[in-house]
């Protein structure tokens, strides 16, 4: 489903502040995959998900999305194969926009705008219907400016949103790390939800180990632009988050201890 | 009085179009657009060049909207291809426009006194000049607001609001947020000109100087309109431009009348406007002011 092959991104190439995020960087990822993804800051998760999603085009190696190579689209015209869930819940939706509003916008990812009606009254049935799931009371709210929602209900909505009209990929950056932890905990398990109903080829960071081994069927740790450590099924089912540090230090030579990702 | 009531709604109605043109770019894009003060003159200089050449007034001010297309997309180009900050690419249009209107015109002014213009057939049916400004103005106005509140309920004109309020979420959902901007400047910027035509039209003058301080004038009405008539629904916030339109050429009208030098009046504008955009930082000052305040007596 996703290919990435010999992937480098260097920011601010050639000046005092150059970076390089993702460093040669080969990831294939099969169709129905649930990947979670782990890593301490500025390990190069975001800017791996940015790169796929097109946000950034990367200095070297290729990119393709089911048979398509996406390396050189624009973010606009590889958004029809992607569904994203942003870290910050302003990012997902449009706050001067009514809930059913956001959700015709995203109904039509991928599709030329015309001078058709934005909402139709056909899809505000199928909304409410969605809406209704979420079990936060959305569904009577379709008129409700999407700024007016809490942290909590934004994720959720822009969840919604991401896998209305279905993704070949879905990517999902720290979605619930602005969240409080009973609200994250729900967040989380709704998008569990929608990504086993839906057979969702899934990529989601996060920073906490427990919600990386509790979720999906493979993991991968990132640690300086490249993909540290890769698991997958009965090996991952098995694993804890001792293994998983023993891991870590055995592959890089370097010990967790004060990285955030501990504190989880 | 009466007489200077009804110059003040008919002016008001003729400049309401720009204001909705102001509202395009400043409220729904997020942009502040200064190409409109090139536009305004632009749409000005090239009806009145058109009249004054023997042409049709209707096809004048057509025409003057097509022009005003076309800034916008010189100033989009300039803002979304070459990565040039809106405020400075409008700031260019605008300066690019002067020569180009000294050239339209010919020289700094035009007069097409006892010319025909758009107002003439209804004046020919009897109706006085102000009532002949008031029906093209409020005619054009309501069907500019119908229209415009058509599009926006579009995937298309949603795809526009949606980009000035976040491009991020825009782009994610297959929206060339790009092209979105370009339209949004394209339609403001032809409102913005055809506005200028028939102010021009009514005053039966063209001058290379009158589009200076007319995005202050345009801002000045729009946050008038939004004052005093609200923002409830969006058909209402259209209208309310309207509304704020006149109520700002009354306004004027009223401090004139009580003895202010014509040359104070950008001073009053911007004073004004300047007041108004401070508002909403003004009050959360007094209400921390009061919070720390009374938090300060609590602790005592
Ligand atoms: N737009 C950018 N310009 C310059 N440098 C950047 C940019 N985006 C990311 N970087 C740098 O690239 C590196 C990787 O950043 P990235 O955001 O991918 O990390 P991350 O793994 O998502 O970290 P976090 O857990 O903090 O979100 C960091 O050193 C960061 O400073
Ligand atoms: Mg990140």
């Amino acid at each position: 489903m996703l290919r990435m092959a010999n992937v480098t991104k260097i920011f601010n190439r050639g000046t005092v502040n150059e970076k390089t995020a993702l460093s040669d960087v080969t990831l294939t990822v099969s169709d129905g995959d649930f990947v979670t993804m782990i890593g301490g800051n500025g390990a190069g998760k975001s800017t791996l998900l940015n790169c796929v999603a097109g946000v950034f085009l990367p200095e070297e190696g290729g990119i393709h999305i089911d048979q398509a190579d996406v390396t050189k689209l624009g973010e606009h015209r590889r958004a029809k194969y992607l569904g994203r869930v942003f870290q910050d819940p302003m990012m997902g939706t449009a706050a001067d926009m009514t809930i059913e509003e956001n959700l015709a916008l995203a109904l039509r990812r991928g599709k030329p705008r015309t001078l058709r009606w934005g909402v139709t009254e056909r899809e505000r049935a199928r909304y409410k219907a969605l809406l209704k799931r979420l079990g936060l009371g959305l569904e009577a709210r379709l008129t409700t400016k999407a700024g007016l929602l809490s942290g909590g209900q934004r994720q959720a909505l822009t969840l919604l949103m991401a896998t209305l009209e279905r993704p070949k990929l879905l990517l999902l950056d720290e979605h619930t790390a602005a969240l409080d932890p009973k609200t994250a905990e729900k967040v989380l398990a709704i998008s569990d939800e929608f990504i086993r109903e839906g057979s969702l080829t899934t990529l989601m960071v996060t920073h906490n180990m427990r919600n990386a081994l509790q979720y999906g069927n493979r993991l991968l740790m990132m640690h300086e632009g490249r993909v540290l450590i890769d698991v997958q099924g009965e090996e991952k089912r098995r694993l804890t988050v001792e293994d998983l540090l023993s891991l870590f230090e055995r592959a890089s030579g370097e010990t967790l201890a004060s990285d955030r990702a501990l504190l989880s | 009085m009466g007489q200077i009531l009804l110059g003040a709604v008919a002016l008001g109605l003729l400049w309401s179009i720009m204001t909705i043109g102001v509202y395009i770019t400043y409220r729904i894009l997020d942009i502040a657009d200064l190409t409109v003060e090139g536009s305004i003159t632009l749409g000005a200089a090239v009806s009145t060049a058109m009249i004054h050449a023997g042409q049709s007034p209707f096809l004048a001010s057509a025409a003057a909207l097509l022009c005003g297309l076309g800034a916008g997309f010189v100033s989009g180009l300039l803002h979304t291809k070459l990565r040039i900050p809106a405020l400075l690419s409008g700031i260019l249009t605008m300066i690019a426009l002067w020569s180009v209107n000294l050239r339209v015109m010919g020289s700094a002014n035009i007069s097409i006194l006892r010319l025909p213009t758009i107002f003439t057939p209804i004046q020919a049916l009897g109706a006085s000049k102000y009532a002949a400004w008031v029906c093209v103005g409020g005619l054009l106005a309501i069907a500019i607001v119908s229209i415009l509140y058509w599009f926006f309920g579009t995937e298309l004109g949603s795809a526009v609001r949606a980009t000035g309020n976040n491009p991020t979420m825009v782009r994610a959902q297959g929206i060339h947020t790009d092209n979105m901007i370009l339209l949004g400047l394209m339609i403001s910027n032809a409102l913005v000109a055809l506005s200028g035509s028939l102010i021009a039209q009514s005053q039966a003058f063209a001058d290379i100087q009158m589009g200076t301080g007319s995005i202050v004038i345009g801002l000045a009405s729009l946050i008038v309109g939004e004052v005093l008539f609200g923002r409830r629904n969006f058909y209402l916030r259209l209208l309310s431009l309207i509304f704020g339109a006149i109520t700002y050429r009354i306004i004027i009208a009223t401090v004139m009348e009580l003895g202010m030098n014509p040359n104070d009046l950008k001073l009053f504008t911007a004073v004004t406007v300047a007041l108004a955009l401070s508002m909403p930082h003004f009050r959360d000052y007094l209400q921390t002011l009061r919070k720390s305040l009374t938090g300060g007596l609590s602790k005592c």
